[in-house]
């Protein structure tokens, strides 16, 4: 299976002004084998793609492309010399109002050769010998922005494929997919494998690496700090390799809670749904997953007051709680860091500071007016609690990496005092260190509030909390005490399907 | 701090200071107090509506209507003193009103129709443009005007209201500042200091970047943005108001370049101290900036119709400074 690197990088180096983001790195890619690439964020990985697609010079080292020197000074270069990238965020690979013929032919629309006339037959026509070749059984007529993520995601990939890559970088592909979804496109990746393709991943999910990988290359600080080609993989060398700590997985001492802080019954989100009905004690940490779509999200919501349930009550230390907004919700001492910090977290134009302060101007202005030096004791005991990398608080908040963006989000709300401490996907983006810290947090902190997580990853759950509830069909259908869990059980109501005994 | 920080920061004010050293020397009698309160007079009316559409940038939305509305009020503190015979406090009332519901329905129709911002007030602007016609049947409005029925309009323009535009204030030299240049500066500190410093205005800076990240932090993001509107029509019924002082008449020919001349205000405020959002200061500065350049033009005899030109080069400019020298415009 290794044969001679169809792709080879040697001492790549890249320096954006005095930071040197790639200090050497030198990495192969063979024929039919995917390679993983895992590095924390910062690490340089997407530095390293970025130089490799052609979107960046490169400031020293030699690229090598089937014994050919490669030297691509636009992205459009690198594709037709067969270096072909399909880029994190989804959208930017295809173009959400044309429909799904046009997207697979776009770059036949342009460059010298390309006819002057747009005609849909024609384009119809090579739009299905691509779909045929990649077994994509999308409607061609249809609009990408009426298709799913994952299905914008397999014509990204087909368009990409179109060109007939030697090469194909998988930039964090499964990142916002469901795992069904995520098992089509593995799918799709043995099959370019077998084909001959080399594949280079890039991702920070243990169960696609697991899946997928052929060889595993880890980076930290620029530099390639591992490299695990000797089945069986080493899975946790590699984590070490890109952490370069000893991460230990420890083992949560589940904690019991006596004092109920909130009590849900007969709680419907959904029409049709099944009630829920739960309680969250005092110094707890409950984690709810369960996989894409099942109501997480409008659960978080409902209990945060932006959506109202159908039916069912709750009640918050004893007092009726029915939250109209919002608003309402804050005040009776429930936050929640919602998901997707770019959509529904982050003020771009707000630097640190101003971003953690958001929820709590009221409380932190008199007659109105803001007091900023109470704003910026704040921020700073905030940055200094949860280890947040920066400058200083007046930091902007595009120049964090992700992990420490997710670790303001959190900050923000853990300063004040919740009652009801809520978390929708809080590890998404996140490196595996930046994750770590951020649990640790919540553990430590828990005392004096409940805690409620909504994570996809199981991993995630395991790792932080005391009791494990499993979310399938806008309902709550079984709970685990996070001490020796029957997993069979536990995937098998993640998965919907009645308990087998086999399962 | 790069030099290209520097030049992005400072270039604005550079540009500002070159352009009064330079008009200094070329044009004679331009350093004067007497010339310095005239930029300022010229201004005042812009100045204020641009503080208005500030509040509007800074929610993210827009608002044409603010040249309507000012006309509109002007007419209306017109009609209500020359034909139905009303003191200058009802008049007040009846711009401040207007202004307001005007900014109400604006807000409204953004945020519960759905209507987008440019298009709403948009469509404002032109309803306003009509309405403000219908009472007289498209004629100005002055003492001694024959009405559609036939009756004349004997009322008058109170001392009271007139003296809103044509007072001045003693400072140093007898007669100096007029009225609208005090409303001017008075209504900037305030804006400025609502949106730096109040919990308010920050709020408002919030639903302009991320609107959903304002919503999920406890802010009620539709309040906000309907005040922003009432913000806006309200500052513009105060120029409207100024502007009907300064004339005397309910002419329905002023006031054309009203809402072109604060809207370039308000864009080249971006550019100001490197702030790339909209701020109070630098709309300001940027009322201050189109006067000056203006002022001193006229003052060198440059012909009255190359006006619109050098303001549109000098908006170019500022939103190049904004958006392609600093990468917070970029988002």
């Amino acid at each position: 299976m290794v044969g001679n690197a169809v792709f080879r990088v040697e001492g790549l180096r890249k320096s954006f002004g005095h930071n040197e983001v790639l200090g050497g790195v030198s990495l192969e890619l063979h024929a039919g084998e995917a390679t993983v690439l895992m590095g924390a964020n910062g690490a340089g990985k997407s530095t390293l793609v970025k130089i490799i697609s052609g979107v960046y010079e490169r400031g020293g080292g030699t690229m090598a492309l089937a014994d050919q020197d490669f030297a691509p000074k636009t992205p459009a270069e690198a594709i037709r010399a067969g270096v072909v990238t399909v880029h994190q965020n989804i959208n930017d690979g295809v173009v959400a109002d044309l429909d799904v013929a046009t997207n697979l032919t776009l770059d036949r629309l342009s460059g010298s050769g390309a006819p002057t006339l747009f005609n849909p037959a024609r384009v119809r026509r090579e739009a299905k010998a691509v779909a045929d070749r990649m077994g994509l059984a999308i409607d061609l007529m249809a609009r990408v922005s009426d298709l799913s993520l994952a299905d914008r995601q397999m014509v990204a990939i087909a368009r990409a494929l179109a060109h007939q890559p030697k090469v194909l970088i998988l930039d964090e592909p499964t990142s916002s997919l469901s795992s069904t979804e995520a098992d089509r496109l593995f799918a799709l990746v043995d099959r370019l494998r077998k084909q001959g393709v080399a594949i280079l991943y890039i991702s920070h999910r243990m169960s696609d690496i697991r899946r997928l990988a052929d060889r595993i290359v880890s980076m930290r600080d620029g530099i390639i700090s591992g490299i695990f080609d000797k089945k069986p993989l080493d899975y946790e060398g590699a984590v070490n390799a890109m952490l370069g700590r000893k991460i230990h997985l420890d083992q949560i001492v589940a904690r019991n809670s006596a004092k109920a802080i909130l009590t849900i019954e007969g709680l419907r989100i959904a029409p049709g749904a099944r009630p829920i009905s739960l309680t969250l004690g005092d110094g707890e940490v409950v984690a709810i997953t369960g996989l894409v779509g099942v109501g997480k999200t409008v659960l978080a919501e409902t209990l945060f007051g932006v959506r109202q349930p159908l039916a069912g009550t709750m009640t918050m230390s004893g007092k009726p709680y029915a939250p109209r907004s919002t608003g309402e919700a804050i005040a009776a001492g429930v936050f929640l860091v919602a998901k997707d910090r770019g959509e529904n977290g982050i003020v771009g134009g707000f630097n640190i500071q101003e971003n953690i302060s958001l929820p709590f101007h009221k409380r932190m202005s008199r007659f109105a007016v803001l007091r900023r030096r109470l704003e910026r004791a704040t921020a700073r005991r905030q940055i200094e609690e949860l280890g947040i990398v920066c400058r200083s608080e007046k930091d902007e908040m595009s120049e964090l990496s992700g992990g420490n963006q997710q670790k303001v989000m959190v900050a923000r709300w853990m300063a004040q005092d919740a009652r009801l401490f809520i978390l929708d996907e809080p590890f998404q983006g996140v490196d595996i260190s930046a994750r770590r810290d951020i649990a640790a947090k919540l553990r430590a902190s828990a005392n004096g509030r409940a805690t409620l997580l909504f994570v996809t990853e199981l991993d995630e759950a395991l790792e932080t909390a005391d009791r494990i509830l499993v979310m399938s069909e806008q309902t709550i259908v079984g709970e685990h005490r996070n001490a020796d869990v029957d997993l069979d059980r536990l995937l098998a109501e993640v998965a919907g399907g009645p308990l087998h005994s086999a399962a | 701090m790069t030099s290209r920080d520097h030049a992005i920061r400072y270039g604005f004010i550079v540009l500002l200071f070159g352009l009064v050293g330079y008009f200094a020397i070329a044009a004679d009698g331009f350093v004067s107090p007497q010339s310095a309160v005239f930029i300022f007079q010229s201004v005042a009316i812009t100045g204020v509506l641009a503080l208005g559409v500030t509040a509007t940038l800074v929610v993210g939305g827009f608002d044409l209507s603010i040249g309507s509305v000012a006309t509109s009020a002007m007419m209306a503190a017109a009609y209500v003193m020359v034909v139905l015979e009303q003191n200058a406090f009802v008049a007040v009332v009846v711009c401040l009103l207007i202004g307001a519901i005007v900014g109400l329905i604006n807000g409204w129709l953004i945020v519960y129709m759905r209507v987008p911002d440019l298009l709403a007030t948009l469509g404002m602007m032109f309803l306003l443009v009509g309405l403000q016609r219908i009472p007289t049947e498209g004629r100005s409005i002055a003492t001694g005007m024959t009405m559609p029925d036939g009756s004349v309009a004997n009322g008058k323009f109170s001392d009271a209201f007139l003296a809103l535009g044509r007072h001045r204030f003693d400072f140093f030299i007898p007669n100096l500042i007029p009225v609208s240049v005090v409303v001017l500066l008075v209504l900037a500190v305030l804006i400025w200091f609502f949106l730096e410093y109040t919990r308010f205005g920050r709020m408002m800076y919030a639903v302009g970047s991320n609107e959903r990240a304002a919503e999920l932090a406890g802010a009620p993001v539709k309040a906000y943005k309907i005040w922003a509107y009432v913000i806006s029509g309200v500052f513009a019924s105060i120029g409207g108001i100024l502007l009907a002082a300064r004339l005397g008449r309910g002419d329905i020919a002023s006031g054309n370049n009203l809402l072109l001349d604060a809207v370039a205000a308000a864009l080249i405020g971006y550019a100001v101290l490197g702030a790339a959002k909209p701020n109070a200061f630098g709309t300001a500065v940027g009322a201050l900036f189109v006067g000056i350049l203006l002022q001193g033009l006229t003052m060198m005899n440059a012909p009255y119709y190359t006006q619109d030109f050098v303001k549109g080069v000098v908006l170019v400019v500022a939103l190049v400074f904004t958006f392609a020298l600093s990468g917070r415009g970029r988002r």
